[in-house]
């Protein structure tokens, strides 16, 4: 048998991770029938697609050692419960802060899921190596839409760099190392969030810059969603998303 | 004078001769018409069919549903874009199809001016109105126009697909508890006429059928079409212990199909005519979306023609 700590240990990192992937799913769903063109409307879902079968895997690896299936750890749980960066539970807002809050978590993701690609752990390996290809695109994508959006019109330059100084804060949570990740990092199983920080820094500040886009000058930031302490939107988003679980306990769908 | 006749000639023969008409094809402008108001209405039945099963989509029971929902509406969507480009091959464009939608000058199917009220109702539009729509669809594989037809024996797979997740969806609410099969049930009460409408107006009242019959535009009946729905559907039914809410329902043995009782054609015109449930919503939301996103699709004209512009110096 394993190393029982190791294990929890593993778990609840499969969790934050699998957290991560199934909030932003859901609130890329929103935008079912709702986008600018009916091109964007399947690129969306596509996208979608790529994180609710991250969330599966990570969250059914989480469930081996937890006791608890996929579906009773998305539907059952309170937000108290979830791990997920806050930057993916805020609201979808407009299409230039859907694609910003993209494109800032793509940099970030296919720095981390390529580190993950090497974790000692096989299951996160093995997630992370799919995860990779996937995050390529994304990040070919919303990279894209930053020029678009950047060198498109006043009002594109304008509600794109909105959404910039309105995400900023939240970024500073994705390079956050506490205990348990450290504790993973030196067994050779977790990722250094802060070793990436600065390459993921020059990378988008310069995708930016090209694109007559400007990273902000803020002085607050926001953490609190790897220890359970959410925004207030994520209560209404798991209200909706867990109304049939609740409503009709203990049934198969 | 004699030219133009010749044209026409040789389309008939075409048509006789079970040739496809392709876009560069002489046509006369009524076929073009006729194909335009058919293969437009399509592709917007497609991309309003969105809306009633994203209706679900956020509150899915499972992640598996949830995934599989998405996929679902995507190819949707998809059969609506790729509809769409096979309708510009008439000589029209995307922005004029879709205003004619907000003019209200195009039609969808009226099938989706019902609520989707219940989770049941995602398994009912998958195993009835994509069903019915399949039916509709076979047909159309072999109709006269050659990318429309190519587009039916895409999208015809890919339907049979959603048809069956469809009807596995609602046959698991059958078995399940006595709740779930409560609302399979009513789904079924609640979808059922409304898919039987689908197949449009008895033939004898149907405005654009003797043409397009004429034309190989249609290939089978509207009543045709509908009794090979019901043939199909009601063993279906039977399989998952559902019952289908029509009291003259019975098999015909010497007819060798179902007979079924009529529909309500009051009801179906006033859905039509925009007194279903939720005419204003479905048309509002596609506006709603169209306008917001009128500022990205600027943004992304200003940058093309930029990046044109600077290569072109």
């Amino acid at each position: 048998m394993g190393d029982k700590k190791l294990d929890d240990q593993i778990a609840e990192y499969a969790l934050r991770l699998g957290d991560d992937a199934l909030v932003f799913g859901q609130r890329l769903c929103e935008w079912c029938a709702d986008a600018p063109t009916l091109e964007e409307d399947i690129a969306i879902s596509n996208v979608g697609l790529d994180y609710l079968g991250r969330a599966r895997m990570a969250l059914q690896y989480a469930g081996k050692t937890l006791g608890r299936t996929e579906d009773e750890l998305a539907f059952l749980r309170d937000s108290g419960e979830f791990r997920n960066l806050l930057l993916v539970e805020l609201p979808r807002g407009d299409f230039a802060f859907s694609m910003v809050r993209q494109y800032l978590l793509d940099e970030f993701e296919l720095l981390f899921f390529t580190q993950l690609c090497g974790s000692k752990d096989d299951t996160l390996g093995a997630i992370a190596a799919k995860t990779v290809k996937e995050v390529r695109y994304h990040q070919r994508r919303s990279a894209n839409w930053m020029q678009r959006l950047g060198l498109g019109t006043q009002e594109s330059q304008a509600r794109t760099q909105a959404a910039i100084d309105q995400l900023w804060g939240y970024m500073p949570e994705l390079f956050e190392m506490d205990e348990l990740e450290t504790s993973l990092l030196q067994a050779g199983i977790a990722v250094d969030r802060l070793e990436l920080h600065s390459k993921w820094l020059n990378t988008v500040t310069a995708q930016l810059a090209s694109a007559n886009l400007q990273i902000p000058q803020i002085d607050w930031q926001v953490v609190g969603g790897r220890k359970g302490v959410h925004t207030e939107h994520l209560g209404h988003m798991l209200g909706e998303m867990q109304f049939l679980q609740r409503a009709y306990p203990g049934l198969q769908w | 004078m004699a030219e133009a006749n010749d044209l026409e000639q040789v389309f008939e023969n075409k048509i006789d001769a079970e040739e496809k008409i392709e876009p560069k094809d002489w046509m006369p402008e009524g076929y073009r018409k006729n194909l335009i108001r058919q293969m437009s209405q399509h592709a917007h039945s497609e991309v309003i069919g969105m809306q009633p099963e994203g209706n679900w989509l956020t509150r899915a029971p499972t992640l598996e549903r949830k995934s599989v929902l998405l996929a679902k509406i995507q190819d949707e969507a998809g059969h609506g874009l790729y509809l769409y480009s096979a309708t510009e091959t008439l000589g029209i464009t995307r922005e004029e199809i879709v205003q004619a939608l907000h003019d209200g000058r195009a039609k969808y199917a009226s099938i989706f001016n019902y609520p989707s009220l219940t989770w049941a109702d995602i398994g009912a539009i998958g195993w009835l109105v994509d069903g019915a729509a399949i039916v509709n669809q076979v047909a159309l594989q072999r109709t006269s126009y050659g990318p429309y037809a190519r587009a039916m024996v895409r999208i015809c797979k890919e339907e049979s697909f959603h048809q069956r997740q469809g009807y596995e969806s609602i046959a698991v609410l059958a078995r399940g508890s006595a709740q779930q099969k409560a609302m399979a049930q009513d789904a079924l009460n609640r979808w059922w006429w409304p898919s039987l409408m689908m197949f449009g107006p008895h033939d004898a009242d149907s405005a654009h059928s003797a043409q397009s019959m004429l034309w190989k535009i249609k290939r089978k009946s509207n009543d045709e079409l509908r009794q090979s729905f019901v043939d199909q559907t009601v063993s279906q039914a039977e399989i998952i212990d559902l019952e289908i809410p029509d009291p003259d329902l019975k098999w015909n043995e010497q007819r060798q199909h179902f007979d079924f009782g009529e529909i309500d054609w009051d009801e179906f015109k006033q859905v039509i005519n925009g007194n279903g449930l939720c005419n204003r919503e479905r048309l509002a939301q596609h506006k709603k979306a169209h306008a917001n996103g009128a500022w990205v699709r600027d943004a992304v004209a200003a940058y093309v023609k930029g990046k044109t512009g600077e290569s072109g110096e």
